[in-house]
């Protein structure tokens, strides 16, 4: 056993009140280590925690029980316990989320996080690194270089990380050989520098014998660079680097306990600011000078990227969550359409065009993303031609969203870069992603403003604008209800048009086939045709399968609310297969015709449709009377 | 001003984000409130987040009826200085069959604070709770999310969290589901002790040694805090000079001998002492290895 890091030193014995002013100054790094299970990545980690006096004499009981028990090193003590902390993790003896561990030394407070190795866990290991100042890379020095590595190099590298230090464990199994060592640290260096790290820091350590981790160890006398805490104790933390750049302040919420208060919260994502500063809230670009840094032990001279304040204002201003507060003469840009970097997280796939939220610093925006450009092999960092991502992809892909979005390349400020994806349907946070720049399509088109608004169009025509949007299997009698509905409108003295799925494949979408991909875009582009009728005042009619709950919610979200108006026509597969008017289950059933809905595509019926016909039990007439009845009055 | 932030520094900025992210993204948050001194923390905290308004939610006391009386003097001495409206919830089933901690063991928990939370959360219909938990605690902490995700029915599935990248948090939920949320999980036993003595955040004055009437059962010092306390035939409590690491409901919280009387000696003795904060807690003994897996699973915090 080596000296622990922090011996409990005499002066917290003697005099606690400088001890105590001395840990009060330490700054804090967050790590991560990388490495599979092999690689004595949990050990390392252990093995810091137990120099540093992180484990107390109960949890080292524990811990030699357990060792015994399910342990992985005989009769000594197996440190990988101390870290995996979940019951499958134990019983398995693999790594599955991402820990976070603590230990304290003389100069500083430290957080690592403790990812898992295999591919399958990618995404855990993206989770652990976002956060992180620096990275640990393990080797095993037995083995050398191995396609693990160069994953777990890509992605520290993908994510940022810029402090990397390329751990050689396990000098102990090669007699501290020097040779080898170096044979490595080159292997290492010319991979490296091919996927574009700059600079990483290498040192020969034994996580299970402590060499070189707190002390110099007498094993390595070739080595003369820092010990793994050393160096830890000693680089730059990442938030030192954001306070010299251009202040951006993402607004979370307004503070407004009376009439004569009114802050702005938020986290200063770089920069510094100061009462007198001049600003700019984004995207409006109004300009104002601040008055106030406020905080409940008294207003502050400075405040600096890291911080949580509370800004005032010399103005009133209009500024709410989402904005972005920034230095008035160096202000971000807003945009609408991305190249951005994806890592997708979720066991669903990516549906390209679909809707899904996006969440940057504190902006919510709806987004879609389109096809991949390319995939990345994270093994070998080729770039692959893909459909979509599946859950640990990594992807490059264009993303346009519903407004603009302040942001800056991730590569500069990862606050106003950095983003998740969220289903709108399940909520689950299905990817990551990186903006690389915004595309100057978006910064070029321009809504033309027009003189004639949509209420114009609706007046003349005497009626209010409505989506009917008729939903249901095939063969469900949709086109024949819908059908009978326009011409009862007609007969009314309605402007109508219906929007027919067979005819419109003949046209606007006959390049679109029956594919998942392919029927969310088939829908996005009716709904876009719906959206122009409805602004020229129409009543639309759609008759589509549109089997999937998203994209239908897609298209009630571009309207304005209450004029998307859904309704199900709820036909049981069993009847509507009956009846197989074009004889197309028949050809489904006989595997003729893939992708068909209701046999091995899902249907998703409407959980709240505003109107539901049962055509079990009405006939289209009846249908389509009970549908004019519930939609009027017209106006 | 120094250009690079302090540890404690870091990690109050970090609550005060994520406080603020939640009350700006939720319906009805809440913050449990414990009367511990993790819960002193999260209640400066969430008033700093916020000044000069007050915090914008309540605070939620799942009572137990067993905490010590010193604990309820602090709980509503501290709601009142803070202008928050105090919620204080007792399961009325365990109030009716007069469960306790002397007869029932691990079901005085299971009852008053598993059941009782999920009771209260259901109640008021809150969609985010607060809570002052630390990875640092225990194992199957240190992997919980920062916003931890619970079902309708108030359970956690640790094989299936929401992947938390950056300050990023998904507060999005259905109707009955609900988030419970960490603002401290980065800190240390030692950053809350050090956040209370520079901050001069109030305490309950058992953390603190003086002298106090004790019991020895099973190793545990136990402190005789009302005569609710059922002394064993020949038991007599005797005056030591005790204080508690951690405060819980006073027959399930075990003293320690000290003469630690100001934080700086507190801290002192924590750094140099040689067993974990929850060792005095019998709640982590139960269910073998995975106990505090097992029980949040449940629902509990």
């Amino acid at each position: 056993m080596s000296d622990p890091i922090y011996v409990t030193d005499q002066l917290i014995a003697d005099d606690i009140d400088a001890y105590l002013d001395l840990h009060q100054h330490k700054t804090m790094l967050r790590f991560i280590t990388c490495g599979s299970v092999d690689d004595g990545k949990s050990t390392l980690i252990g093995r810091l925690l137990y120099d540093s006096k992180m484990i107390f004499e109960d949890q080292l009981a524990a811990l030699e029980t357990d060792s015994k028990k399910v342990g992985t090193q005989g009769q000594e003590i197996d440190f990988a316990l101390l870290v995996d902390g979940l019951a499958a993790e134990r019983e398995q003896g693999i790594t599955i989320d991402v820990a976070y561990r603590f230990f304290n030394t003389e100069k500083r407070k430290f957080i690592v996080a403790d990812c898992p190795g295999h591919e399958q866990y990618t995404r855990n290991m993206v989770t652990g690194a976002s956060t992180a100042d620096l990275a640990v890379i393990l080797i095993d020095a037995r083995k050398g270089v191995l396609v693990q590595t160069r994953r777990h190099s890509y992605l520290c590298h993908l994510i940022g990380i810029r402090n990397l230090v390329l751990a050689v464990n396990k000098m102990d199994l090669i007699d501290y050989d020097q040779a080898k060592y170096d044979a490595i640290v080159a292997d290492y260096a010319a991979f490296a520098q091919s996927i574009g790290i700059e600079s990483f820091t290498a040192m020969p350590i034994s996580g299970f014998k402590g060499d070189n981790i707190t002390t110099r160890s007498a094993n390595t006398p070739w080595y003369s660079g820092p010990t793994l805490v050393e160096h830890l104790e000693t680089v730059d933390v990442l938030s030192a680097l954001d306070v010299d750049k251009p202040l951006r302040l993402p607004v979370q919420w307004v503070n407004r306990p009376n009439l004569d208060f009114r802050g702005f919260a938020g986290l200063i994502a770089s920069g510094s600011v100061k009462p007198g500063d001049d600003v700019r809230v984004l995207p409006s670009g109004k300009t104002s000078t601040v008055t106030r840094v406020v905080t409940m032990a008294g207003d502050l001279d400075e405040a600096l990227a890291g911080q949580s304040v509370t800004l005032c204002f010399a103005d009133e201003i209009d500024c709410s969550r989402g904005d972005v507060i920034a230095a008035a003469d160096n202000p971000p840009q807003a945009a609408d359409q991305f190249e951005a970097t994806l890592v997708w997280l979720n066991d669903a796939a990516m549906h390209v065009g679909r809707a899904y939220w996006l969440k940057l610093g504190t902006q919510t925006v709806s987004v879609s993303v389109q096809q991949p450009k390319y995939a990345v092999n994270v093994n070998s960092m080729e770039h692959i031609a893909v459909k979509t991502l599946e859950l640990n992809a990594i992807g490059v892909a264009e993303i346009t969203t519903d407004k603009a979005v302040v942001f800056e390349p991730y590569a500069e400020n990862r606050t106003l870069g950095g983003f998740v994806l969220i289903d709108k349907l399940t909520n689950a946070t299905v990817a990551a992603g990186m903006i690389n720049f915004s595309l100057r399509r978006a910064q070029n088109v321009h809504w033309q403003a027009t003189d004639l608004t949509r209420e114009d169009h609706a007046a003349l025509k005497n009626q209010a604008p409505k989506v009917l949007w008729f939903t249901g299997l095939s063969g469900a009698g949709k086109s024949t209800i819908a059908n009978e509905v326009e011409k009862r409108l007609n007969m009314m003295n309605r402007h109508t048009f219906l929007l027919d799925g067979d005819n419109v494949r003949h046209g606007l979408n006959k390049d679109l086939g029956f594919t998942e991909a392919d029927r969310i875009e088939n829908i996005r582009r009716v709904g876009e045709v719906a959206k122009l009728m409805a602004d020229a005042g129409l009543i639309v009619l759609t008759a589509f399968i549109s089997p999937f709950r998203a994209e239908r919610d897609m298209v009630r979200a571009m309207l304005p609310e209450g004029e998307f108006v859904e309704i199900h026509v709820d036909t049981p597969l069993a009847v509507a297969e009956a009846r197989d008017v074009k004889g197309l289950y028949k050809k489904a059933r006989a595997g003729q015709l893939k992708n068909f809905t209701g046999i091995d595509s899902p249907y998703e019926p409407p959980e709240a449709p505003e109107i539901r016909v049962n055509t079990a039990e009405m006939t289209a007439a009846q249908a389509a009377d009970f549908i004019i009845q519930q939609l009027l009055p017209l106006k | 001003m120094n250009a690079t932030l302090t540890h404690l520094e870091r990690l109050e900025a970090e609550a005060i984000h994520i406080m603020r992210e939640v009350v700006a993204e939720a319906e009805r948050p809440v913050m449990l409130y414990s009367v511990g001194k993790d819960s002193a923390v999260m209640l400066h905290l969430a008033r700093k987040a916020f000044y000069p308004s007050p915090p914008p939610f309540p605070l939620l006391h799942v009572d137990t009826t067993w905490k010590f009386r010193a604990m309820y003097e602090l709980r509503d001495r501290m709601a009142n200085e803070s202008g928050m409206e105090l919620l204080i919830y007792h399961n009325p089933e365990a109030q009716e069959r007069g469960i306790n901690p002397f007869d029932h063991g691990a079901l005085h928990t299971d009852m008053w604070k598993t059941e009782g939370l999920k009771q209260a959360l259901d109640k008021w219909q809150f969609d985010a709770a607060f809570g002052g938990a630390r990875r640092d605690e225990e194992k199957s902490r240190a992997k919980e999310r920062i916003f931890s995700f619970r079902t309708a029915s108030h359970g956690w599935d640790p094989k299936n969290q929401r992947p938390e990248l950056w300050n990023l948090y998904n507060a999005r939920k259905h109707k009955g589901e609900s988030i419970r949320v960490f603002p401290i999980s980065n800190w240390t036993e030692l950053d809350v002790w050090q956040y209370i003595h520079l901050n001069n955040v109030p305490i309950v004055p058992l953390y603190f040694a003086d002298k106090r009437p004790t019991v020895e059962r099973d190793g545990m010092l136990l402190m005789v805090d009302d005569d609710r306390f059922p002394l064993k035939p020949g038991e007599v409590p005797v005056e030591r000079s005790i204080r508690f690491r951690t405060l819980g409901c006073y027959p399930l919280t075990g003293a320690v001998e000290s003469t630690a009387a100001t934080l700086p000696q507190i801290i002192q003795e924590t750094l140099l002492t040689t067993t974990s904060e929850r060792q005095g807690r019998a709640i982590d003994k139960d269910a073998g290895g995975a106990g505090m897996e097992v029980k949040k699973q449940q629902g509990y915090f």
